[in-house]
């Protein structure tokens, strides 16, 4: 479980540059579900989630994971970083190796395993996020932008993490690219029945097709928090905080707004179709 | 780490050094620099540091900037005046036996060893001056201007400029892409902060690889948007902000200069 306790923090204190990017953050987030961390560009997301593995100290406040705390100086922060990996948007900013496999290997090895297990974890890894075992050998610079970002990933599942961490792991990538990592996401929380998973977008069609639970990020503040369903009911707040909402969302919110009675929590397509059906019989 | 590089060290600032044109005040630093190397007596010393202290007050640029500039460079400055002390033949002052080698300090070791101090001291704030009251790209217009007459021998002074504008630009960008690749990096358990040396060396590798690679990306991308914009060197091409010498400068160089003549007078005291 990760628990937040009135996390603020404070970027270049006492410089010039002096600006609050989180303000008075609580929140819990229980074993096995698949999370999803939203907010316009700015709105705080990507400082929040480097302080969960402790890249990031807060000026104030605790974090826990599994009740160790993470903002404690004496905790040992290779253990939290092994405990909570984070895999960053960009992959360019982490392959470096000569070959995918070696690359895969780099966090396993900094655990100190042994080679045969580095080997195990990295096959296990790959075959988690669906790479094939050809693309091992190969350069990562050779990789398309959808396997590299396959491939980062994998260096992050290899270190066994119980709470994985996703930076905008869709941006940049075409609609059938993204659809495939979120099928990634979605396998690995299947597959994975006690790994908290958090993913970071700004798209809103992605949390619904993928979440469970989303947090709202607004100007360094937790905005609004939920269920997706209970999340996407709020579309007229979503959208005044500059979000895209889901266009089968605008249109059922146009719907009620017009007197028909469809519920407010309607987010997909498939959902609105089977409403509207029931209506129209 | 990364984020905390002041970029050319300038600080900006609405004073009569901030003012000046970059040309003068590149050839004056200079003569600042000679100056330096031309002085001889104690009184003369004591002048040209008074006059220094004079250009800072005139820079209204905190004093903990020009300490800040001096610190990196502390260990050399100590380590040649040490030199200087216990190397140079002479008169000597006292001496100590340590095994089977006599080493003594000698008087004119003393004389050199405070006269080295002073230069290096006052050549990195004599040139600190420059580049704190100068943006660097102030700075690279008055290297542009000044090497332009050499574009007849065929220096390419455009590009050269340009080049170091291209290049002081992406610093903090490039700085800001090493913070996230050491991050990312860190979050796979790289360890940067290791005490022993081979280890952090080696620790280097993850983040220089992906760094020289966007580097050189970058560098492609900016050729590839340079040439769509049909950017072709530097024939008759004009500034969005021309620097022009203006009276202020002239009376501001007649001065420097005068006092430098002043200085080299006492030499002969």
């Amino acid at each position: 479980m990760i628990k937040a306790e009135h996390v603020n923090y404070i970027y270049q204190p006492g410089m010039a540059g002096e600006r609050q990017a989180l303000f008075d953050i609580s929140m819990e987030i229980a074993d096995g579900t698949l999370n999803a961390l939203i907010g316009h560009t700015g709105s705080g997301k990507s400082t929040l989630i480097q302080h969960f593995n402790a890249l990031v100290r807060p000026t104030s406040g605790r974090i826990f994971i599994d009740g160790t705390d993470v903002t404690d100086k004496k905790t040992d922060l290779r253990e939290v970083r092994r405990r909570v990996g984070l895999v960053f948007q960009y992959p360019e900013h982490q392959l470096f190796e000569e070959t995918v496999e070696k690359d895969i290997a780099f966090g396993p090895r900094n655990l100190g395993l042994t080679d045969e297990e580095i080997k195990e974890r990295v096959h296990a890894a790959s075959a988690a996020v669906g790479l094939k075992e050809k693309y091992l050998s190969r350069s990562p610079f050779e990789l398309s932008g959808g396997q590299k970002r396959r491939a980062a990933i994998a260096g992050v599942l290899a270190m066994n993490p119980e709470v994985l961490i996703l930076d905008e792991p869709t941006a940049g990538l075409d609609p059938r690219g993204r659809d495939a990592i979120l099928d990634i996401i979605k396998q690995l929380h299947a597959q994975n029945p006690r790994m908290i998973i958090i993913f970071v977008s700004h798209s809103m069609e992605d949390v619904a097709k993928t979440a469970e639970y989303v947090y709202v990020m607004n100007r360094g503040r937790l905005a609004i928090r939920g269920t997706t369903a209970e999340v996407f009911a709020e579309g007229g707040e979503l959208v005044k905080m500059g979000l895209n909402v889901p266009q089968v969302t605008l249109l059922v919110n146009r719907l009620i707004e017009a007197g028909i009675p469809l519920p407010r929590d309607v987010y997909t397509v498939k959902y609105a179709v089977k409403e509207i059906e029931r209506l129209l019989r | 780490m990364f984020k905390d590089i002041i970029i050319g060290q300038y600080v900006p600032g609405k004073s009569v050094l901030h003012r000046l044109d970059p040309k003068i005040k590149i050839i004056l630093t200079l003569a600042y620099i000679i100056m330096l190397f031309m002085l001889k007596s104690p009184l003369a010393y004591a002048a040209f540091a008074a006059a220094t202290a004079a250009l800072i007050a005139l820079s209204c640029i905190n004093l903990r900037f020009f300490l800040k500039g001096l610190r990196p460079m502390l260990f050399i400055i100590v380590f040649t005046a040490v030199i200087n002390l216990f190397f140079t033949p002479g008169e000597a002052l006292a001496s100590a036996h340590v095994f089977r080698w006599t080493i003594s300090v000698t008087k004119e070791g003393v004389r050199m060893a405070a006269v080295m101090f002073y230069r290096l001291v006052l050549l990195v704030t004599g040139t600190s001056l420059l580049t704190l009251t100068t943006s660097p790209l102030m700075l690279t217009d008055g290297i542009e201007k000044l090497l332009s007459p050499l574009t007849i021998v065929r220096v390419p002074a455009h590009e050269i400029a340009m080049m170091m504008t291209i290049a002081i630009r992406f610093i903090p960008t490039l700085a800001e892409e090493t913070d996230k690749i050491q991050k990312a990096q860190t979050a796979r358990g790289a360890d940067f902060s290791s005490k022993n040396l081979i280890k952090r060396i080696k620790a280097m590798i993850p983040l220089l690889v992906p760094l020289f690679v966007s580097a050189f990306r970058r560098a492609d991308e900016l050729a590839t948007a340079m040439d769509a914009r049909c950017y072709n060197g530097g024939s008759r091409r004009t500034r969005l902000h021309e620097s022009h010498i203006g009276k202020a400068d002239i009376l501001y160089a007649s001065v420097y200069i005068a006092v430098c003549i002043s200085v080299l007078a006492l030499n002969a005291v």
